[in-house]
């Protein structure tokens, strides 16, 4: 898997979603849970704007001297006893962890949820080369177990339901309870303490390194992180070259706005900092340790308008506000970060060819940038996109082309103008419904096929004007 | 260790920053805000124990308070409430400060296996955490806030006792409590700045482990312990 997912079309894949009703009924109550959560969880602190001011300014510095702090992070963890890589593609930063799994001589890998792995195709990678790999997550482990793709950055397995959850792992792990969550959860425990006890190779992602110290810290509430850094005798860790602050007094903040933002919790069950190998005598924790830091396409981001892109520290409470994911699912995005933060990040990170229709899954409503806890202007980010896509690129879908350029022949004349406002009304009334166009003629069409247009009103605005200077209200 | 592909990685991202390589001389600027600072600013100790207590029924985590004198058997119910056989517990320097050296010969005594992590031992302490039903160690900094213990884990202190164990107790002397992450990550801070080397793993505990990747239930208890008592007690 890379950080695309599946190869239907964006229509299909949103028709799909559309027609899926346990899933869209799911990421509804999911979304309002999320969001209650969170903004109980701001209301408690009294002053989240402030917080948010904080969050923004800490990745705005440590992403203006992102060089200064990655050497500074390297080094603290080459003091440590760690290896560090600095992998340009997703292709280097496989061929590199797969290297190390060989002289290893490893054979069984766990790994902790990740979003960078799943985007530069880890597991895939590291099964063509011999390994077997166990997601440890419960809802990655799921996810693998019935090889379906994420459709949410926190809570992976959104899409299904427990009878469905139940099946698979009947299906594949021979179990025979009910679909209470709490059974099905106590299998996953069983089945993968085996696994954590017998595995080599731990592999985790990375929510945010310490420059200052070298520590990697990984947020979590399962506890399958503790055991994957805990228990093999190597450990790699995988982290977007974005995913670091200065000092561990910046990591607080962050990880407040982040658990805050995503879950609503204060703190997760779990905040876990590592550094380096195991110090002498201790017996938990790696014995080697690597840490691979990856770009795959982050540093074109640097230095443009769309620089702040990489201040996101994927709680996803913007995909839990947007009404469009609401509506369509995760899967629709056809890329592994979905949602506003995904329609922005996506292109910039894969192109535009194939991605051109994700700055338009968004009714620019804005409910992103107010929820987004460091303050990304995701809308405006999404404008700027289509404003791209338009002019530069010139991928605007065609009809949408030309009914922009009859509206603009209509519109330059003045005397057709006022014309047209006048017989508007009678003219378009065989399209119109309930003071709505549905299914508009000649320029209207590629309009109204993705959505209504009101009706003219009864009475223009020009002569409305003139009769209210006149005194008369109405 | 090595460290590869650094220079032409840096000065990629240097370039597309638009300025020279930045490899030293980058100070920290003053933030305009501070909220984290005024969560629970001038609560006294005892205040700090009822945000807690208060904490602890959203984080699905049973709450004692004691003295020195009664930890001994607020511990042994807690141990039985857990139907705990066997025990795994830090080898730390307050066991016997807070007298838990006796405790754990008393519960021998009554046939329950305990077992006092021994780096000389190795990976016999994980073996054993695997299987015992309840780990025990000290909070090294109490988070009021969010219901946290801290761990600094050691040669002593390892992972597992918090983490293999089905069910886990927190010891936590009152003085270890501050209002939130804030103070314990300012307390790292500094340690780093004076050249102390930072504990390989710091494990800040919120209760039980949980997920909600099913149907956004949330279940208690899935990798980690599936309960967690926090027992404050009285300093000595």
């Amino acid at each position: 898997m890379s950080i695309r997912i599946g190869t239907n079309s964006f229509e299909h894949r949103v028709q799909e979603g559309i027609k899926n009703d346990f899933m869209r009924g799911a990421v509804s109550s999911a979304q309002g849970r999320f969001r209650s959560g969170r903004l109980k969880a701001a209301e408690e602190l009294g002053n989240w704007e402030d917080w948010r001011t904080l969050g923004e300014e800490i990745r705005n510095h440590t992403m203006e001297n992102l060089d200064f702090y990655l050497q500074q992070l390297s080094d603290q963890v080459s003091k440590r006893g760690g290896s560090v890589f600095f992998a340009e593609t997703a292709e280097e930063a496989n061929d590199y962890i797969q290297n190390v799994i060989k002289k290893k001589n490893g054979k069984k890998v766990v790994k902790s949820k990740s979003m960078v792995t799943e985007e530069i195709g880890l597991n895939k990678a590291l099964e063509e080369a011999g390994s077997e790999v166990v997601e440890t997550d419960l809802g990655e482990w799921i996810l693998q177990l019935d090889e379906d793709p994420p459709s949410h950055i926190v809570t992976p397995a959104l899409h299904k339901n427990k009878e469905q959850i139940r099946e698979t792992f009947a299906a594949k792990k021979g179990y025979d309870k009910t679909d209470k969550p709490e059974e099905l959860a106590l299998f996953a425990r069983e089945q993968l303490r085996k696994d954590f006890l017998s595995a080599d190779i731990g592999i985790t992602g990375c929510n945010f390194a310490v420059a200052e110290s070298g520590a990697v810290t990984l947020v979590t509430n399962e506890g399958n992180a503790r055991l994957v850094t805990s228990l093999p005798d190597t450990q790699i860790t995988v982290m977007g070259m974005e995913r670091l602050v200065p000092t561990w007094e910046d990591l607080e903040v962050l990880v407040s706005l982040l658990t805050r933002s995503a879950v609503g919790q204060k703190l997760t069950s779990y905040v876990t900092s590592l550094t380096g190998t195991r110090l002498e005598g201790e017996v938990d924790g790696p014995e080697e340790f690597h840490l691979v830091i990856v770009d795959n396409g982050r540093s074109k981001i640097l230095g443009t308008e769309f620089q702040s892109a990489l201040h996101c520290i994927r709680c996803a409470a913007c995909i839990n506000a947007c009404p469009v994911y609401r509506h369509v699912g995760g899967h629709s995005y056809g890329s592994i970060y979905p949602g506003p933060i995904g329609a922005v990040l996506t292109p910039l990170l894969d192109g535009y060819d194939d991605h051109k229709e994700l700055p338009y899954a968004s009714t620019l409503c804005a409910a992103c940038t107010e929820a987004c806890p460091v303050k990304i202007p995701l809308h405006e980010h999404l404008i700027r996109h289509r404003q791209i896509i338009v002019e530069k690129e010139n991928k605007a879908p065609k009809a949408e082309k030309l009914a922009m350029k009859g509206f603009a022949k209509w519109g330059s004349s003045p005397a057709a103008y006022k014309m047209s406002t006048k017989m508007a009304r009678t003219a378009l009334k065989p399209w119109t419904k309930d003071e709505k166009i549905e299914n508009g003629p000649g320029p209207m069409k590629a309009w109204t096929d993705a959505r209504d247009f009101p009706a003219p009103s009864k009475q223009s605005f020009r002569s409305w004007y003139k009769s209210r200077r006149k005194g008369d209200e109405s | 260790m090595a460290i590869q592909n650094r220079e032409s990685f840096l000065n990629n991202l240097a370039e597309n920053l638009g300025r020279s390589r930045r490899k030293e001389g980058v100070e920290r600027p003053e933030w305009s805000v501070s909220p984290q600072w005024e969560v629970y600013q001038g609560y006294s100790e005892d205040q700090l124990v009822d945000v807690l207590e208060k904490q602890c029924k959203v984080i699905h985590t049973d709450f004692r308070k004691t003295d020195a004198a009664g930890l001994q058997d607020v511990l042994k119910e807690t141990v039985d409430r857990y139907q705990g056989k066997s025990i795994i517990a830090a080898d730390d320097s307050r066991n016997q400060e807070y007298s838990l050296d006796s405790f754990y010969q008393r519960m021998e005594a009554d046939g329950v296996e305990v077992h006092i992590w021994d780096a000389g031992k190795g990976k016999e302490n994980q073996v054993f955490a695997e299987r015992a039903d309840v780990g025990i160690t000290f909070s090294d900094a109490t988070l009021a806030e969010s219901g946290t213990v801290t761990l600094f884990n050691s040669k002593g202190n390892g992972r597992s006792i918090s983490l293999l164990p089905k069910t886990y107790i927190a010891v936590i002397p009152k003085s270890t409590i501050v209002p939130r992450i804030t103070q314990a990550t300012k307390h790292i801070h500094e340690a780093n700045q004076q050249g102390h080397e930072v504990s390989s793993c710091v494990s800040f505990i919120t209760g039980p482990s949980n997920s909600a990747d099913i149907e956004m239930n949330l279940i208690v208890g899935v990798h980690g312990p599936i309960k967690v008592t926090y027992i404050v007690v009285e300093d000595k």
